[in-house]
């Protein structure tokens, strides 16, 4: 069995197959969302809720469809041809940077986009049977169309920036249907919460962006003629290029420049001849190894978006939204937007070993901690989401050791079971009037039939159990961590590590198949626990919980079959003696060069016994302690370690953790700024009123005292003047007389002086 | 020349203390005494001047006319039985400068001037002298005055005559 | 002083003129500014008689004298017709209470 590394020889650019209708793809679940949220109440109010979920399923379909006529198309290409593009039009031009609006499928992104479209169809479908009470009905579905469109643009992205935009929107969307109910304060805290802390991961990931385009920077000098260079490439891929290009015989080049674009930057890095993937691994940065940083700081954005170990907190919050929200979002779509885009830039990771090996040591560490809190959880959708976190930690398991397609095949097998056991569990929760506690469940099996036996194969396909395809992936996973010995653990090059992340995978597998036959056995066994005599919302009719109606079990059915046949895809090399169908599928997307230590058939056959085995241990436990709720032991062994259940039960206080200090310190931080602008800002503002007023009180007493008092002073001197000038007037004649014999001898006077 | 000249003193000297007793007397009957005894003194020194027809006038109408007709406002106008208060003056002081700084100035103007003195004789029979004048040369003023002496007695009569009111 | 000449008269006359504005200026009692006015007059003729002597020569001196006489007489008559008016109104002929063109 040999995993081989991809020949190096055979490495040419990408070629590329022009088409005109991928924007098709998103554009449909974006139309469905506008036209939902314009005229969704009208809409609803006039004609009903038919024609709003109408609008949603439809847009779904028509997507669907146009992805299928997609992969089709994809599947008549040659393997080295698979790459469909379309480019819109040039969407940012600045200096040597551009941009273009431009969708690519090659048979990574086909994968997820089959999966984003075709679960999302059918869980729209679903929407309609578990939504059907809800006033704000048309909000739903477009939202859940806004979301469709955007995590189509997260994957159809042929470039970083659209990539991001469809990145932050799905993360927006999240919030949205989290805390679709937001008049409770509780679910709209939760829709806060993811939101802030996937903000907290994308950070990280600008960073790395930043950081990677940094150090392509220096490879990125235009060259001494002033152009940038063109490095040549094999003849083997010179035809295409040459073809796809409408060139004649050009000469096969490879253009080393500024770009956003994925398949140009893979172009540069994977053609070795080129000299950048070499300038990337001697680069440094503070002492550290610039790829190394750039992978972590990367893994941070996945850690928020897929929740993982320090920022998981959100997840288990997150099931405060509707049951169809946790399905597409936190099961098959949003949360594996991380794996996706690990997986996309493998050729980055790939060549360092310490990203990768960071990347899985923090996938198995989440698995198991995630596993461990599940064992104790009653809420039964808490349960599916910290199983979500888990699997998750497997499948960064996959792509940290380099087993790209590994991790790709699990997040489609994770898909398919975890939507289902999500959609299960939201007809449980219907049939019990919205009860979702397990404790006050039990004895379904027998009045949901449906629900229980698709719950129950989705369980046997979580739990790794052959011929489900859940023991094909988490198997390759596992199986691929155990033979990579070319790992780095923090710069220390650690072959051990593999197998280290091996074993603590199998006791999480264990932990999985237990937590999840504990679910099953609590809810579908033994006698109803529930209290439907005093419920507040009365139906009207018995509370005896009841099968879900054809809207709801179709989908179940059909997902529970896709987590079946899911296996085909997969069946492993040891089985059938060519490489699995999906690897060969997913080959020319994953060009990264990984080493795998050579282990022989028989070693293989082995350790999948053992993951075997470790599941049927975990079930035999669950089934033990669980079925029929009649043993007493889970009370007993409750009791005995109190402590440690309340730690596990609590989270391991990681929330409480998280608020003493981050929290406090941010608001800490917002009540400093706050009292600097009141004291500060307010008191300089303030101040240069006050100085104002002061002028102005000023000026006021100036012009009531100077002047008023000097206009009054006239006045009154005037009134002064005039009364004592009055006196002359005396009515007398002799002081007439007086006035005028002293003219006359005045005028005598001054006659004789004046000679 | 003696004589002459101790004439002079004397009605000089009659003059001017009336005049005094005129101006401050606190008596109304004193000062209209006064007055006559300046008046005759006035007289006397238009005899010295050789002015005998104006003086034996001054005689006549002044004293004999107008100063009868101040006796008998005075009799007729104040309380004469408060004689002693019955005129007072005011403002004495200002009235004492204006006195002083007029006859100075009247007085200095006077001795200071250089009139230019005719050496002619005084005309001898001034009563033919003042006939012919008056009838000839100053005819017009002559005629005028007598106007003036009627409107002068219509005034009078009219303005002194009790008002007829219609009684109510 | 040995002759007898203008300068005497006029001096008498400018005392004489004195003393009748001091009465005008001076008494409260209207009889006594007229008077006063009186006086004045005589003041005037006795320069004037004085001047015609000494000055003009003829008897354009007297003649003046004369008329001054006539309109003195005229003018104490009309004076005196007012101040009785005046009584006759007010009982008073305090001229310091005269004040009804007073401001």
């Amino acid at each position: 069995m040999e995993h081989a590394a991809h020949a190096a020889s055979g490495l040419g650019p990408l070629a590329t197959h022009a088409v005109s209708y991928l924007w098709l793809i998103p554009f449909f679940p974006l139309v469905g969302a506008v036209i939902n949220a314009t005229l969704g109440v009208p809409l609803q109010r006039k004609l009903g809720k038919g024609v709003v979920h109408g609008i949603g399923v439809g847009a779904m379909v028509a997507s669907f469809m146009v992805a299928g006529v997609a992969f089709v198309s994809l599947l008549g290409l040659s393997p080295e041809h698979r790459f469909l593009q379309d480019t819109l039009w040039n969407a940012i031009s600045v200096g040597n940077i551009s941009v273009d609006l431009g969708f690519a499928l090659d048979p990574l992104s086909m994968m997820m986009t089959l999966i984003i479209t075709f679960i999302g169809m059918l869980i729209h479908v679903f929407s309609i049977g578990y939504m059907a009470d809800e006033p704000s009905y048309w909000r739903f579905f477009s939202y859940l169309n806004l979301f469709v469109f955007s995590m189509l643009l997260l994957v159809m992205g042929d470039n970083f920036v659209l990539m991001f935009f469809g990145w932050e929107g799905v993360g927006l969307c999240s919030y949205l249907l989290i805390a679709f109910w937001y008049t409770d304060p509780q679910k709209a805290a939760a829709g806060m919460k993811a939101f802030i802390t996937n903000r907290f991961g994308d950070f990280g990931f600008l960073l790395g962006l930043f950081l990677l385009f940094w150090a392509l920077g220096g490879a990125w000098q235009k060259g001494p003629d002033g152009r940038t260079t063109y490095v040549e490439t094999d003849a083997h891929a010179a035809a295409y290029v040459a073809a796809a290009r409408g060139e004649g015989q050009g000469v096969p080049h490879v253009e080393v420049g500024p770009t956003l674009n994925f398949r140009e930057l893979r172009d540069q890095i994977v053609i070795t001849s080129t000299g950048v993937a070499e300038r990337l691994k001697s680069q440094k940065i503070f002492g550290f190894g610039i790829l190394a940083v750039v992978g972590i700081l990367l893994f941070v954005g996945a850690m928020g978006k897929s929740a993982q170990l320090p920022l998981h907190v959100w997840l288990p919050d997150a099931m405060a939204g509707p049951t169809p929200v946790s399905a597409l979002i936190h099961a098959a779509t949003m949360v594996t937007a991380g794996v996706y885009m690990v997986a996309r830039l493998n050729f980055i990771f790939a060549l360092s070993p310490t990203a990768m090996g960071w990347v899985a040591f923090v996938g198995v560490l989440t698995a198991l901690f995630a596993a461990s809190i599940g064992f104790f959880q009653y809420d039964i959708k808490k349960v599916l989401a910290y199983s979500t976190v888990s699997q998750l930690g497997f499948m960064f398991i996959g792509v940290g050791v380099g087993a790209y397609w590994a991790g790709a095949y699990h997040l489609l097998t994770h898909a398919f079971f975890k939507a289902t056991l999500f959609l299960c569990s939201g007809s449980v929760i219907l049939g019990c009037h919205h009860e979702q506690d397990m404790r006050k469940m039990g004895g379904l099996g027998k009045l949901m039939p449906v629900t229980r036996w698709t719950y129950l194969i989705a369980c046997w396909a979580i739990a790794g159990f052959p011929w489900a395809s859940g023991f094909y992936s988490k198997d390759e996973i596992l199986w691929k961590a155990f033979t990579q010995e070319s790992m780095s653990f923090l710069g220390i090059p650690a072959p051990w590590l593999g197998q280290l992340i091996y074993f603590v995978g199998i006791v999480a597998a264990t932990g999985t198949s237990f937590y999840m036959f504990r679910s099953y056995y609590m809810t579908f066994t033994g006698e109803y626990r529930g209290h439907g005599h005093d419920h507040d919302h009365d139906h009207g009719h018995d509370h005896v919980p009841h099968e879900s109606p054809l809207s709801i079990t179709l989908v179940l059915v059909a997902l529970a079959t896709g987590a079946v046949l899911a296996a085909v895809i997969g069946i492993p090399y040891a089985w059938s003696g060519s490489a699995p169908l999906l690897e060969h599928w997913l080959e020319p997307a994953l060009p990264a060069v990984v080493h795998f230590a050579e282990k022989s058939h028989a070693t293989e056959y082995l350790f999948q016994l053992i993951g075997v085995s470790a599941g049927v241990i975990g079930w035999v436990f669950a089934r033990a302690l669980y079925k029929d709720g009649q043993s007493q032991v889970p009370a007993r062994l409750l009791e005995r370690w109190k402590r440690a259940w309340t730690v596990v039960y609590n989270k391991y206080y990681v929330d409480e953790l998280y608020q003493a200090t981050i929290l406090r310190g941010s608001v800490a931080l917002a009540r400093l700024c706050s009292g600097f602008d009141k004291y500060f800002v307010d008191g300089l503002v303030n101040l240069a009123g006050a100085i104002a007023r002061v002028f102005a009180e000023l000026d006021g007493a100036i012009d009531r005292y100077l002047v008023d008092g000097a206009v009054n002073l006239v006045a009154n001197s005037t009134l002064s003047a005039g009364s004592i000038l009055r006196r002359v007037q005396t009515g007398r004649i002799q002081t007439y007389l007086y006035g005028a014999l002293v003219g006359a001898i005045a005028i005598v006077f001054l006659n004789f002086l004046l000679k | 020349m003696q004589t002459e000249l101790a004439v002079f003193i004397f009605f000089a000297l009659a003059t001017l203390v009336g005049a005094a007793s005129v101006a401050l007397s606190r008596n109304i009957f004193w000062s209209a005494m006064g007055l006559l005894s300046s008046l005759i003194g006035v007289g006397g020194l238009y005899v010295l001047l050789s002015a005998d027809f104006v003086a034996i006038t001054q005689l006549l109408v002044y004293i004999g006319g107008v100063l009868v007709l101040i006796i008998f406002a005075v009799m007729l106008t104040s309380h004469i039985q408060d004689i002693n208060i019955s005129n007072r003056s005011m403002g004495l002081f200002g009235g004492y400068a204006v006195f002083f700084v007029v006859s100075t100035l009247l007085s200095f103007v006077a001795l200071w001037a250089p009139w230019k003195l005719t050496g002619k004789e005084p005309v001898a029979d001034t009563t033919a002298a003042l006939g012919d004048g008056l009838l000839g040369t100053w005819l017009l003023p002559f005629e005028i005055t007598s106007v003036l002496l009627v409107a002068t007695l219509v005034g009078a009569i009219v303005i002194a005559r009790k008002e007829v009111k219609p009684d109510s | 002083m040995a002759h007898l000449s203008l300068n005497h008269f006029l001096v008498i006359g400018a005392l004489l003129f004195g003393f009748g504005m001091l009465a005008v200026v001076t008494r409260r009692n209207a009889v006594a500014v007229l008077m006063g006015i009186e006086l004045i007059l005589n003041a005037a003729n006795l320069n004037l008689v004085a001047f015609g002597r000494y000055v003009a020569g003829g008897v354009s001196g007297q003649v003046f004298g004369l008329f001054v006489i006539v309109l003195a007489a005229a003018e104490a008559a009309v004076g005196l017709a007012i101040i009785l008016a005046i009584y006759q109104m007010s009982r008073s002929i305090d001229t310091s209470q005269a004040t009804t063109l007073k401001e």
